[in-house]
């Protein structure tokens, strides 16, 4: 019989539409203001501080909604936005500093939805407003860094070895390494080569001029890089946490570039200090046999070099590091016996035995706390990208009264500073300076306008869509409404469903778009059904021809318009992502209402039926 | 039936062929020197620099507002209305030794000074490396779309009609380029996105009206090209139209009131779904035609049909 759906595909139809509307339900609850705690090192969220934070707050008298305590992180929901902040104001201060606490909006999807893998569509920064960094990681600087590493390796295998060398120094090649003779250049070759299989060694002598030159692998050179940048995004990461911002956003693009997002920040100078900033302290020896008038002339012994002080004045350090920032595990600030700010250090394991041997071999002897910062120049190298300035200090000389182990103190910082170092240190160094390439911020008010302008525009072109269909084709006009309406339901859906997808200013256009070219799918197959009954066919013929012949145009159409937006996604970033996105979702989703939700409703109400006349 | 769109007698559309296409290579040739002499308004996403979007209290006088601006961080700053007298928008390019943090504060403190009360509502800064590798991207995107399309039309079609769609997208591309370049509205990225949603929404017009062309020189066996043609695209015509139209309606309710981030956005496909109409009317089809498509060029594809449907010869 013609136009009668099989009962599977009917059941089919509403199942998939029933889904789609299953998942776009939870948009419809809204979201709650709440306060989100978070343990930061050492501490644990537990049901103890969460039952102690519920009491805290029913004994301010703010009512809370609803408490989770879930992957180590609590959140309280509360009812409005005042009680918010004072909810985060009495938490913070009970809680003290080994816990975070921010602000959220946290969806109001009920329970059992939640358990059923319901929650509302994410909304991009410009929906609701935030920081948006791109950052660039200072590659020269991270390559530098490991070829300073590699000199010291360099020296001490030499030595080691008892090969004789003139001297090593690092040039725009990379490690070039002098000797006096052909037979200890010859010697070093074999022995530095059977070491490093990650540099590419070359003799360069000219004449009398015996040198070796080392230069980092391709293969090495990526990984350097890599490593980086991965550690980089580790450590900012954990800043992020150390700021307090729930849910954001750290992710890496394309080989040396950071994206962070942070949603509702509004203070983004001090966001930009404590994840650009890059300072890090190491250790040095004093090298206390240079002269110091001789080095304040510039002649410095070879492996040392000058310093300044931080309070004025000059010191001559040996160049080779005892530690570097990277065993710190904890840095907390505090005060001595006669208050003056210090920070308490600890190491990991490996950072505490290396201290301990070299202060075990130093006793007696001044050791100093180098404080290592990048900032921001202002300026611009020919290629476009920041230059940064490195500032070296010497903060702290102090003599080795004794076998340190895994923890000790650094004096002779401002309290700020104390404050500022502790928490850096704390979330790690970042091993090579990053600058920010591109900013964007979006103010909370602009957000909410923008939510309310997409939706305008929606709801204005849908009414006029639907109105026209209407009037044009009727009781089919009907349906193509049914069906647009279920395809906007369905997106709106499928968008909370991927669980990566955010919804963007951008994206509410894709959507609006789509309901204006929803309707062509329906308008194609309608005009082909007029066609049929003008050529003199029997209704049911004709709906049957009207479906089979359009679908051919339809399907082609729409496989390009999904190519163009697989392209958008593909090359497109940030804004434009998230139309793609919504795009794609819409031209899946319209095809299934314009083609297959709208024959089963046609062929449920007409279908198999004795009519000589059709509402279309 | 309300048939009021729909067109009773097959139109001679391909009379004025010659005509509409002549209007088209000027109009290509036009945005085509366009584009070389005056160039694209590039924006902010491309060119780097900053952007700072702020909401007084009270209508601002803009004139009083530039006159401010003339320190060094903010002499070269371009002051706008955008939305009502009472936003503003500065933007300001790169400068050499000025981070763009200073030029935030500076702009932030003058405003202030006008009123007390104004609400920074956006701030936005891009590095022009940034820039320059999205400038490049964006155009790559184009390209490929283009080569992407061109691909399928001529496996799921047929080569000149791939090249007639194609001709088509690349027309209309041009033509509201040269637009963009004329008025000088700036060009960012959501335009970009813009330009390739034309490419999107044009071809499936072009797509639709191929789709028929190809129906009908299998169905009108004698006929000649040209009539298989008229046939076609006046019997897609009324689809033509009320697609077209609720699509306009839809954009302009985005160009309306879909605030400033989304203007260019919509800009962009008002001029594309205006211009790609009528070129997959006159330039996609009359190409094809000009490049010699007729019946025989559209057998192949049956053909190849009915090869599959036949049992395979060997065991």
């Amino acid at each position: 019989m013609l136009n009668k759906y099989p009962m599977w595909k009917n059941i089919m139809v509403v199942l998939i539409i029933a889904i789609g509307c299953f998942y776009a339900v939870p948009n419809l609850f809204g979201e709650d203001h709440a306060v989100q705690v978070v343990a930061t090192r050492g501490a644990e969220v537990t049901a103890s501080t969460q039952a102690r934070v519920n009491e805290l707050l029913a004994s301010k008298g703010i009512a809370v909604k609803r408490s989770e305590l879930e992957k180590g992180q609590l959140l309280v929901r509360v009812q409005n936005a005042d009680q918010q902040l004072l909810a985060k104001e009495v938490i913070a201060e009970a809680l003290g500093d080994k816990f975070t606490v921010a602000l959220n909006l946290a969806p109001a999807t009920p329970k059992w939805l939640e358990s059923m893998g319901g929650s509302p569509m994410k909304l991009g920064l410009d929906l609701r407003g935030g920081v948006h960094f791109l950052m660039e990681v200072d590659m020269g600087e991270a390559i530098r860094k490991m070829e300073e590493a590699k000199v010291a390796d360099f020296r001490s295998q030499l030595r080691e070895e008892k090969i004789r060398y003139a001297g090593i120094r690092i040039n725009a090649q990379g490690i070039e390494i002098k000797f006096r003779d052909a037979e200890s250049l010859a010697s070093a070759e074999r022995f530095l080569k059977s070491r490093s299989n990650d540099m590419v060694f070359s003799d360069v002598s000219k004449g009398e001029d015996f040198a070796l030159q080392a230069v980092m692998s391709e293969t090495y050179l990526k990984q350097v890089k890599e490593e980086a940048l991965q550690q980089n995004i580790t450590t900012i990461r954990n800043r992020v946490n150390e700021l307090g911002v729930s849910e954001p956003v750290v992710q890496r693009q394309g080989a040396e570039r950071i994206i962070v997002e942070l949603p509702g920040v509004q203070d983004t100078a001090r966001a930009k200090e404590i994840l650009g900033a890059t300072a890090s302290i190491e250790f040095h020896m004093v090298d206390d046999k240079a002269d110091a008038n001789a080095a304040q002339a510039g002649r410095v012994p070879a492996g040392s070099e000058v310093y300044q002080r931080r309070e004025g004045g000059q010191v001559v350090l040996k160049k080779e590091v005892m530690l570097t920032g990277d065993h710190i595990t904890g840095a907390q600030p505090s005060f001595d016996q006669y208050s003056r700010p210090q920070v308490s250090i600890n190491l990991d394991a490996k950072g505490g035995t290396i201290f301990s041997n070299v202060t075990k071999d130093n006793i007696g002897k001044p050791m100093a706390t180098l404080f290592i910062e990048y900032k921001d120049s202002g300026e611009r190298n020919a290629d476009g990208s920041v230059k940064m300035l490195k500032i070296e200090e010497v903060i702290s000389v102090a003599t080795i009264q004794a076998r340190l182990g895994r923890n000790f103190v650094i004096t002779g910082l401002s309290h700020g500073e104390a404050q500022n170092l502790a928490l850096l240190l704390r979330a790690g160094a970042l091993i090579a300076p990053v600058s920010i390439v591109e900013e964007r911020t979006i103010g909370p008010s602009l957000g909410a306008e923008n939510i309310a302008s997409g939706i305008n525009a929606m709801l204005w072109s849908m009414g006029a869509v639907v109105l026209f269909m209407l009037i044009y084709y009727r009781a089919f006009g009907l349906i193509a409404n049914i069906a647009l309406t279920m395809n906007l339901v369905m997106i709106v859906g499928v968008m909370s469903m991927i669980p990566g997808a955010v919804l963007t200013l951008p994206g509410i256009a894709g959507m609006v778009l789509t309901i204006g070219m929803a309707v062509d799918g329906n308008v194609l197959i309608y005009e082909r059904i007029r066609d049929e009954i003008r050529a003199g066919r029997s209704v049911q013929q004709a709906i049957q021809e009207g479906y089979a012949n359009a679908f051919s145009s339809i399907a082609d159409s729409n496989i390009t318009t999904f190519i163009t937006a697989l392209i958008l996604f593909a090359v497109g970033s940030g804004a434009v992502k998230g139309f793609a996105v919504t795009l794609m979702i819409g031209i899946a989703t319209s095809m299934f209402t314009a083609i297959v939700g709208t024959r089963a409703i046609v062929n449920a109400v007409w279908g198999g039926k004795r009519i000589q006349t059709l509402s279309i | 039936m309300l048939e009021i769109l729909s067109l009773k007698r097959t139109v001679n559309f391909l009379k004025h062929a010659l005509p509409v296409s002549i209007m088209s290579a000027v109009l290509v040739l036009g945005s085509i020197v366009l584009l070389a002499t005056k160039g694209l308004n590039w924006g902010l996403d491309f060119t780097g620099g900053t952007v700072v979007e702020m909401s007084f209290s009270t209508p601002v006088d803009l004139n009083q507002f530039r006159s401010q601006l003339t320190t060094p961080e903010t002499s070269s700053a371009v002051v706008q209305n955008y939305g009502s007298s009472r936003d503003v928008l500065v933007r300001l390019p790169v400068k050499e030794g000025i981070s763009s943090d200073v030029q935030v504060v500076e702009i932030v403190k003058f405003a202030q000074q006008l009123d007390p009360n104004v609400v920074q509502k956006r701030v936005e800064f891009v590095g022009p490396q940034v820039g320059k590798e999205l400038a490049e991207q964006g155009g790559l995107a184009v390209l490929v779309a283009l080569i992407c399309i061109m691909i399928y039309i001529a496996f799921r079609f047929e080569w000149r009609l791939a090249t007639g769609a194609v001709a088509a997208l690349a027309h209309d591309v041009m033509v509201t380029l040269g637009v963009f370049s004329l008025t000088q509205m700036e060009f960012d990225l959501t335009v970009l996105a813009g330009v390739l949603t034309v490419v999107g929404y044009s071809l499936n017009d072009t797509i639709v009206v191929f789709d028929r062309v190809r129906e009908n020189f299998l169905k009108m066996r004698k006929s000649e090209p040209e009539e298989v043609v008229n046939v076609s695209i006046t019997q897609t015509m009324s689809r033509t139209i009320i697609t077209m139209g609720t699509t306009l309606v839809v954009v302009v309710a985005l160009f309306l009131s879909g605030g400033s981030m989304i203007h260019g956005f919509a800009a962009a496909l008002l001029l594309g779904i205006s211009v790609g109409t009528y070129s997959s009317v006159y330039v996609a089809t009359y190409l094809a035609i000009k490049l010699g498509v007729n019946r025989e060029s559209m057998m192949p594809a049956e053909i190849e049909k009915e090869g599959a449907d036949q049992p395979s010869m060997m065991p």
